[in-house]
């Protein structure tokens, strides 16, 4: 399935400074695996060295928190949008 | 979804509304003269007590909004200093204000916008010690905070009191807003359960930020507010609000609580305040330069050299936007396109790497000299010690 991950401002850095890629994948896994796979230097910042995806960052298909679907094993249909949220701070 | 949150209910039950002055009336016409407010309406916002935790760019709206909406008691609390470079988005602050202890010139604009209401000015960092005892005083408690540790603290403060609470945040050109609010709602734990660790998400000093977008976060967040008080409407609890300025989009997710939550849950494991900088792994690191083991050249020395004819490559690493606002007629690298083009270095020569204030050009040094460059050095306080000790003229920033 072709779907859109947007990628967050703080982290565009490593994604080519792209706002949105556009990946394959069955499952938030595959698509997420098929983004770091393109974009070596995400991984570290989404994932912890045993693969679980951190805290801080939370992924949405749509508008629903995997956290509370499938988690990674959330299924994405054509034309779906995964966000990327990481916890921001500013404010001063 | 989420029943309303009746703040006002927390003012002393059975009490009489508070009454309207002519002059209140008056001043609060255009809230009068619409149903969803009306006299009832404001007399809710009279009676209640709103913290903001914060003067700054999110602190400045809020606390404007409130006070000109007629909130009847208004916390403002704030540890930090006027600084010329808060007047790009600190809106609460004059050019008269730097060196002034913010809350000091918060409390007294407030003051002057609406001499009716009540302002408590705390000029003290929020901390475990006292957040317990601040907080309980007020009704509803608004996020205008900067960091992470204390955005922890507020919520789990929050949640412990059953205090609702206003989150915003921003960072560049986007920003987040919600209402966390127990019980039905989720908290910030929910949301998220760890913060990032310390100097993966720069801060608006580090990041820098577009002036208005805190202007229009805290707006929202001062709406929100008026809305949970007034009891119409529907707020944002349960639903998170992303902005994005660049795109003038704003976007909505599911925020849902977690039953795991360690705050809020089920089985909660918080039962008292923590220690929320060691929780966000900056203990021991607050304030202070990293280490850095890479050969440093301060800017007089640097100076010698060059005045005395040396053969010395200066490395600018920052981007070019910076190399605009001033540079030392540096040959300009961004750091992040090092790798690609060290080869555009000599290594037989001299290096002195520099950067604004001298911790991305200790990366690049250390980058070359795992590339194989032996003759490197790092400019010590960058650019920023290069105008202080060698050329004023050079303006900082």
């Amino acid at each position: 399935m072709g779907v859109k991950v947007i990628i967050p401002t703080p982290l565009r850095a490593y994604a080519g400074k792209q706002e949105s890629v556009e990946v394959q994948g069955a499952t938030v896994g595959e698509a997420l695996t098929a983004l770091t796979a393109k974009f070596g230097d995400l991984k570290k910042h989404l994932y912890t060295e045993d693969g679980r995806l951190r805290s801080f960052v939370n992924v949405y298909v749509n508008d629903e928190d995997i956290r509370f679907l499938q988690k990674d094993k959330t299924g994405v249909n054509e034309g779906d949008t995964i966000s990327i949220i990481p916890s921001i701070a500013g404010g001063a | 979804m989420a029943s309303k949150i009746e703040v006002a209910a927390n003012t002393t039950a059975g009490a009489a509304p508070a009454a309207l002055s002519k002059e209140e009336i008056l001043r609060y016409s255009r809230h009068l003269i619409m149903p969803e407010v009306g006299m009832e309406g404001q007399q809710k916002l009279k009676q209640a007590k709103v913290l903001c935790i914060g003067t700054g760019g999110l602190g400045a709206p809020l606390g404007l909004y409130l006070a000109a909406a007629g909130v009847g008691r208004i916390g403002l609390i704030d540890f930090d200093i006027v600084d010329f470079t808060n007047l790009q988005r600190q809106v609460l602050f004059g050019s008269g204000d730097v060196g002034r202890p913010k809350i000091e010139a918060a409390a007294s604009r407030l003051r002057d916008l609406n001499p009716d209401i009540q302002i408590d000015a705390f000029e003290t960092r929020l901390t475990s010690e006292n957040a317990l005892d601040i907080l309980k005083d007020y009704d509803l408690i608004v996020d205008g905070t900067d960091n992470f540790p204390t955005r922890y603290l507020v919520n789990d403060a929050c949640v412990l009191l059953g205090k609702p609470y206003v989150y915003g945040s921003i960072f560049r050109f986007e920003g987040q807003i919600t209402v966390f609010a127990e019980p039905d709602g989720p908290c910030y734990r929910c949301l998220y359960p760890e913060p990032p660790p310390p100097g993966l998400v720069p801060s608006c000093a580090e990041g820098g930020v577009l002036g208005v977008l805190p202007g229009i976060v805290g707006t929202i967040q001062a709406m929100e507010a008026l809305k949970l008080i007034i009891g119409k409407g529907q707020p944002l609890v349960g639903r998170l609000l992303l902005f994005d300025a660049m795109g003038m989009k704003f976007r909505e997710l599911k925020l849902r609580k977690n039953p795991e939550c360690p705050a809020c849950g089920e089985h909660r494991t918080i039962t008292h305040l923590i220690d929320y900088a060691e929780f966000c792994g900056i203990r021991g690191e607050e304030a202070e330069a990293p280490v850095t083991t890479v050969p440093e050249i301060t800017p007089k020395e640097l100076k010698a050299r060059l005045d005395r004819g040396d053969d010395i490559y200066v490395l600018d690493v920052r981007e070019p936007h910076e190399y605009q606002i001033c540079n030392i007629g540096g040959h300009l690298i961004p750091l992040g396109e090092l790798p690609l083009r060290a080869a555009e270095l000599d290594s037989s020569q001299e290096i002195v790497a520099h950067c604004r204030s001298g911790k991305r050009s200790a990366e690049a040094v250390e980058f070359l000299r795992k590339a194989g460059f032996r003759k490197l050095w790092n400019l010590k306080g960058g650019i920023l010690a290069w105008s202080d000790e060698v050329d004023p003229s050079v303006p900082k920033y």
